[in-house]
């Protein structure tokens, strides 16, 4: 996703993001790899090693990453067999988008371009 | 305390397929045409989920496994009447709070034997929080009529 144009539309006046991730949030996806993380995690909950296959940079980094979006609470994870699979949290509030601004709701979203993984899911 | 009203969303398309097609469509099919953007969770939807029973849920299923609530099912009257819950408030939120939810009634009625006449109204919007928002929301977005459009495309394509 290229750089995002920040619309007074997707800044909400009351931010009621605040209250579930504080001035942390903000922090946290200023790094452009930890928006790429998200982005990808938007897609499909994802393995250290599923993310790390997507984006130019090492394992440790995205564990490391992952390590810091979780104590942010931004993240969460789970065991699914041997894997540890990481997803968005909290699944249904008001998140960000990979620009760092709220999304104001569901008919100003932006869709998201389709994703370019090698294995196509079965719908 | 204001007394004023949040006007109702309304929205009508007839559609040209026979009744029980399009009532099929629009519950257990919904998948087929509510758009992938318009959701709420933080994930990205898998599809939309309408239970087909009156106390039945409505929400998105993410592509990574979450679920989000949309509202519930107050009335199932196939093939010409459905009630549902509308608990998403201005803050793009659902609230489970049954006080603050505004309803959705859609009736379907024959227009002939291949034809449908479906009829939506939005109402009680100010019993969410911040309502005014989700009025202005959807109106953006072409409001009931542009989503009834898309449904009255998928089920012509669907025969």
């Amino acid at each position: 996703m290229g750089v995002t144009r920040l619309r007074e539309d997707f800044v909400s006046g009351s931010l009621p993001f605040v209250d579930t991730y504080g001035d942390a949030g903000l922090g946290l996806l200023g790094d452009p790899s930890r928006r790429a993380i998200f982005e990808l995690l938007a897609r499909r909950a994802s393995s250290v090693g599923e993310l790390a296959e997507q984006l130019p940079i090492s394992r440790p980094a995205v564990s490391q990453h992952l390590r810091v979006l979780k104590d942010g609470g931004l993240v969460v994870s789970e065991a699914q067999g041997t894997r540890r699979v990481y997803r968005l949290n909290p699944p249904c509030a008001p998140g960000w988008t990979a620009s760092g601004t709220t999304r104001s709701g569901l008919f100003r979203r932006p869709p998201r371009r389709p994703p370019s993984t090698p294995n196509k899911e079965d719908r | 305390m204001s007394p004023s009203t949040i006007p109702p969303l309304q929205g009508t398309v007839t559609v040209s397929v026979p009744i029980d097609h399009a009532f099929r469509v629009f519950t257990d099919s919904i998948h087929t045409w509510w758009p992938l953007q318009y959701h709420i969770g933080q994930a990205d939807m898998d599809k939309p989920i309408l239970e087909p029973r009156e106390g039945g849920r409505w929400y998105e299923q993410g592509v990574d496994g979450s679920e989000c609530d949309w509202g519930r099912v107050l009335a199932w009257e196939p093939l010409h009447r459905l009630v549902l819950t509308w608990q998403i408030n201005g803050q793009w939120q659902y609230d489970p709070n049954p006080d603050h939810a505004s309803q959705i009634e859609v009736r379907f009625t024959p227009d002939g034997p291949e034809q449908t006449r479906v009829e939506l109204e939005h109402r009680l919007l100010d019993r969410l929080v911040d309502g005014q928002a989700i009025r202005e929301g959807l109106q953006s977005g072409g409001g009931w009529t542009a989503m009834l459009e898309l449904f009255a495309k998928a089920a012509a394509n669907q025969e």
